[in-house]
């Protein structure tokens, strides 16, 4: 008999992924509230399914990261069908339904600001600007439910030396992809688009700050933030900004959609902070997905030995 | 139509058809349907549902009148138990998965933050809706007295209006879509009583005009 190592699998093996694109479908089909005309395109899509889904580039070669947490990766299809991405709709199930046309051919990410290098990458340049590693983070979402994921990148200050950024440069401003064309559920989303982001400089050249181009050994699927996001571990979610257009390096704090959206909620820093609640719901423990029960959320989302000293001194509870 | 709806078996169907909801959350529970947050999925399904069968119960009344068709009646008393069940599934993942039985906590949340304030709110209004709702207490308490107090009802809608509008992060949309009905069928009854109230007092000078029938 024929035993295969646990060291054998890929995450290939955890759930084929024509299993469980027909078994969602499938759950779509029986929804039995439906509406006929909702049943009726859903119908449609099980009869054919759209073969831009889930178009992806396999990686291979990917180094290990002692960064990467030992914890066991949430399944790809938690991962891709529980999504914040309120450009394609506020509902998590809405960016996996809603992105799938979503066309990220000939992207372009530009750095510009206070660089003496500003240039314009295409995806091809990114993918070769560093090896890319593995990194299995925690991800702490704001409405306090959490995830394991197995991204791929590389850290974010490969990007900056490679620009050098004037000594005027003291943050990053960060500046997702919108078109409302592509994203017209965006228009409901109840905040502005483009999404913007933003890190402090010394946020951003933090080596577990990563520029990711993918998980689960393949590159990133559309509501996941392709083709190229940023991933900060040790803050919540939202601050994790996907599908990256812009960069740009200044001298003033910029500002930031959720923040603009509701400032006594979301703050600039918004560290994973177990002590500091949300106005609405505490922020003291949280909901793995896969887990019934909650767990305690970790300050700095466990990442305190990387991060901490960044914030020595700080106040952080005024500064959010 | 009259025959219709005092069948006793139209009353058996509309029971059945209430648990449709909760028979298709067990269905996605065990066909690995609830998503990949099932507590969530659960909260907000049973949240949804409590709110449609509020706004249901609400429009028994305004139907009644506007269809002429009283016997809908019958079906109220069921509607507003539906919500209450929906509702104590909804506050049951609360305290169990949420909180763990930890009532330290639950209260301290309670306490602080408005949303759950007020949804607990609207829950503690509806539990003695749901108790005084047999005969038996339609009897002790006196039609008036029991009428008066079962108008609670109105403010438990409003409560879970604003529970649901402050529990979302910024799409607001499906929150002021029940806000809106919530907000009709209360209107309604607002212009029905002041409409009443006049036709009342004209009916003291041209006692032909009274309501042969008076609605209760």
């Amino acid at each position: 008999m024929l035993v295969r190592k646990a060291t054998d699998l890929t995450y290939a093996d955890i759930t084929p992924k024509q299993v469980y694109l027909n078994r969602r479908k499938f759950l779509q089909a029986m929804g039995i509230v439906s509406a006929t005309a909702v049943a009726g395109r859903r119908l449609l899509e099980l009869a054919a399914p759209s073969q831009t889904a889930f178009a992806a580039t396999k990686f291979s070669d990917l180094a290990k990261s002692p960064f990467s947490t030992a914890e066991k990766p949430n399944s790809l299809q938690d991962v891709t069908h529980y999504n914040n991405f309120y450009e394609f709709g506020t509902d998590k199930s809405d960016p996996a339904k809603n992105s799938q046309k979503f066309d990220t051919s000939n992207w372009v990410v530009s750095v510009e600001g206070d660089v003496a290098k500003p240039r314009k990458f295409s995806m091809d340049e990114i993918l070769k600007l560093a090896p890319l590693e593995e990194r299995i983070y925690r991800h702490r979402c704001v409405e306090a439910w959490s995830i394991v994921v197995p991204w791929i990148g590389f850290s974010f200050s490969n990007l900056v030396k490679l620009v050098e950024p004037t000594p005027k440069a003291q943050f990053v401003a960060f500046q997702s992809y919108y078109d409302s064309k592509q994203m017209p559920q965006g228009r409901w989303a109840g905040i502005e688009f483009p999404y913007v982001e933003g890190l402090r400089m010394d946020e951003a050249m933090n080596p577990l700050t990563l520029l990711c181009v993918g998980m689960y050994g393949e590159s990133l699927p559309n509501q996941d933030g392709a083709p190229v996001r940023m991933v900060i571990p040790w803050k919540y979610g939202f601050k994790s900004i996907k599908s990256l257009v812009k960069i740009k390096f200044q001298s003033k704090m910029p500002p930031t959609t959720w923040n603009l959206a509701a400032s006594n909620e979301y703050g600039f820093y918004s560290n994973v902070n177990p002590n500091v609640d949300h106005p609405r719901w505490s922020q003291a423990s949280e909901r793995r997905l896969g887990e019934i029960f909650k767990r305690k959320t970790l300050m700095f989302n466990g990442y305190g030995e990387q991060v901490a000293s960044l914030y020595n001194g700080m106040d952080l509870k005024k500064y959010y | 139509m009259r025959a219709l709806l005092t069948s006793k078996w139209t009353k058996v169907a509309v029971f059945f058809v209430c648990l449709i909801p909760l028979c298709a959350l067990v269905w996605r529970a065990f066909h690995n349907g609830l998503g990949a947050n099932p507590v969530e999925f659960i909260q907000l399904t049973t949240g949804d549902w409590t709110l449609r069968f509020l706004v249901f119960t609400l429009s028994v009344t305004p139907l009644r009148k506007l269809l002429h068709l009283p016997d809908l009646i019958r079906f109220r008393r069921m509607l507003g138990l539906f919500a209450f069940s929906y509702l104590c599934i909804h506050f049951l993942t609360y305290l169990v998965l949420d909180q763990s039985f930890d009532f330290a906590a639950i209260w301290k949340d309670i306490a602080k933050r408005p949303f759950i304030t007020v949804g607990f709110l609207g829950f503690l209004l509806l539990l003695p809706l749901a108790i005084t709702s047999t005969a038996g207490w339609i009897r002790r308490l006196g039609g008036k007295r029991w009428q008066k107090l079962h108008r609670a009802i109105y403010f438990a809608a409003v409560c879970g209006v604003i529970h649901y509008y402050w529990k979302v992060k910024s799409d607001v949309r499906m929150p002021l879509f029940y806000g809106a009905l919530v907000g009709i069928l209360l209107l309604w009854r607002l212009g029905d009583w002041f409409f009443k109230r006049r036709s009342a007092s004209g009916a003291k000078l041209s006692p032909q005009h009274a309501p042969a029938n008076p609605a209760p």
